[in-house]
């Protein structure tokens, strides 16, 4: 049965090794079945935002990498992953137009101002979200229900505003889980958030696929699993303590865990390897830092959701969490701080 | 606060206008020494109330007219002011224009005056308008110093309604107050807060700095 030949040859016995296209190409991978339920449970308005999204930071990648003159980076699927990330952040009715702007300005101003990958401060899909926020409050928080009859064969009626032109409110809206309670104090049960039987961002709600995607990465070791991890235990225990002080007031810490863009934004977001800190102890520092955040915003804060500002805050002081830990150099005075 | 208009090379924008050293004084405010875009001077009320044209260009006159009137008093007393008080003086003499504009501003249109708010105060502390002063009209005569505040005014007015143009079009759909666009534009929020203020700045001082440095190449 052993008839494979011993191949022996000479040295140096390297292969190509894990590069970056490599990795990127995994997270595509582990963000697809997430994309796929997102189009399955919204229909072909999330295809349309997602695919809106990727194509507006492809382009624009390919576009300012033309302009100044420099090889094209598009092929490092960097892009693709802010694409697929911003998309997967916005409402399944969101206006196509806008969801392009967003990819523009994600890549644009999130990541090339700073000088491309591996330079950008912030999690670029989050810098566009972030901008679309603010200057469309209404239209991104104005929700579709998922799960329609029709969802496969028509748009909702905003989709396909005209560039620049208000969209058109809906007649069916749909309520996310988190803005349900901060509104009408109302508790979704885990088991409909867990397996995505909500309404919500296209492709926050089904918390398992995301975790399923997570724990691909973290077992090809492409992802700090550090990050995650501490996000979701500050939030869990931090939200526990809160719901054993006053259950009524505040919501039962499972709900915390699994609604909005908490797993999303803690698995695929918060990871980020350029916005992220690189020592382990600050890594959960800065996973700390985003679950306190998180649980203050959701809760004492004006908006039903805060995953995104968290993350982006936490991404402005990662230098500062590795500077401080900085360990002694050996041999160096213990009062010498880093420089 | 340097002054960097004695060193600097005839090439550019202006080159053949550059014959007379008195001209220069007037036209580096416009395009190379743009108060906003280049020396990065008076961000408080550029980035404040850049968020209409009408605001940001009354803003941008008065303090050009502040500036003027300050240079012409100030270069006309520089012998007389003691080195050691002159910052106080400079300061008196601008505050009293500013509180003319002030008086003026409310007397022809007390909704700009709302809309402008404490900024129109603040003229006082326009670092633009006292790094002219200190810089270039404690030095210089008076005529010279009318262009400098000429030439720096203006250029301070064209950069504020840079500003306040994009950001009255795509967060209000309108310019001057007239609409732009069809009725259900979509505005953009971000852009009449003060977070569109930074990112309208920004991208002015990209394309400014990109074709300066491009014509420097070239």
């Amino acid at each position: 049965m052993l008839n494979r030949t011993l191949n022996i040859s000479t040295s140096p016995h390297i292969t190509k090794g894990i590069g970056t296209d490599d990795i990127m190409q995994n997270v595509v991978w582990a963000l697809l079945p997430v994309a796929i339920f997102a189009v399955y449970s919204f229909g072909m308005s999330a295809l349309m935002v997602l695919l809106a999204s990727v194509a507006a930071c492809v382009l624009t990648e390919h576009f300012l990498c033309k302009f100044s003159k420099k090889e094209s980076t598009i092929s490092d699927w960097s892009a693709v992953i802010t694409g697929l990330l911003l998309g997967l952040t916005l409402p399944p009715n969101f206006p196509v137009w806008m969801a392009f702007v967003g990819g523009v300005i994600a890549i644009a101003l999130g990541k090339f101002i700073f000088g491309g990958l591996g330079y950008n401060v912030f999690n670029p899909a989050l810098v566009g979200r972030a901008v679309l926020q603010a200057a469309f409050p209404v239209a991104i928080t104005t929700w579709y229900p998922a799960f329609l009859e029709n969802r496969f064969s028509t748009v909702s009626s905003s989709t396909f505003t005209m560039p620049f032109m208000e969209p058109t409110v809906d007649a069916i809206t749909g309520a996310t889980p988190l803005s349900a309670f901060k509104f009408d104090h109302v508790i979704t049960p885990a088991s409909d958030l867990a397996l995505g039987l909500i309404t919500g961002s296209t492709g926050e709600t089904c918390a398992l696929l995301i975790l399923l995607g997570g724990i691909y990465l973290i077992a090809r070791n492409m992802m700090n699993w550090r990050i995650p991890v501490s996000i979701l235990a500050t939030v869990y225990v931090l939200s526990g303590i809160l719901h054993l002080i006053d259950s009524q007031a505040y919501p039962p810490p499972l709900f915390m865990l699994f609604s909005g863009g908490l797993m999303l934004g803690a698995v695929y977001m918060a990871t980020d390897m350029v916005a992220s800190p690189i020592t382990p102890l600050g890594v959960v520092i800065y996973g700390f830092i985003i679950g306190l955040l998180v649980v203050v915003i959701r809760i004492w804060g004006g908006l039903p959701e805060g995953v995104m500002y968290a993350i982006l805050l936490a991404n402005a002081i990662s230098p500062h969490i590795d500077n401080l830990i900085q360990p002694r150099v050996y041999g160096t005075a213990k009062s010498v701080k880093g420089s | 606060m340097s002054n960097p208009i004695q060193d600097k090379p005839n090439t550019g924008f202006w080159g053949s206008l550059k014959d007379s050293p008195s001209t220069d004084e007037f036209i580096k405010g416009l395009w190379r020494d743009n108060p906003v875009f280049v020396q990065v001077l008076g961000m408080c009320p550029t980035l404040a109330v850049s968020n209409t044209a009408i605001n940001a260009l009354a803003m941008g006159l008065a303090t050009a007219f502040v500036l003027l009137m300050s240079n012409i008093l100030v270069s006309s007393l520089r012998n007389f002011i003691p080195k050691q008080v002159r910052i106080a003086s400079y300061i008196l003499i601008i505050a009293t224009f500013v509180t003319m504009t002030d008086y003026v501003i409310q007397a022809i249109s007390v909704d700009l005056h709302k809309a402008l708010g404490a900024f129109i105060s603040l003229i006082v502390v326009n670092c633009l308008i006292l790094s002219r002063a200190e810089a270039f009209a404690s030095k210089n005569t008076v005529g010279k110093s009318v262009l400098d505040a000429l030439g720096m005014g203006i250029g301070f007015t064209f950069a504020l309604f840079c500003l306040g143009a994009v950001r009255e079009l795509l967060g209000n759909g309108s310019l001057f107050g007239i609409p732009f666009f069809p009725e259900n534009f979509q505005e953009w929020i971000v852009m009449i807060l003060p977070a569109g203020g930074f990112f309208t700045l920004a991208i002015w001082l990209i394309i400014f700095n990109a074709t300066k440095e491009k014509r420097a190449t070239t």
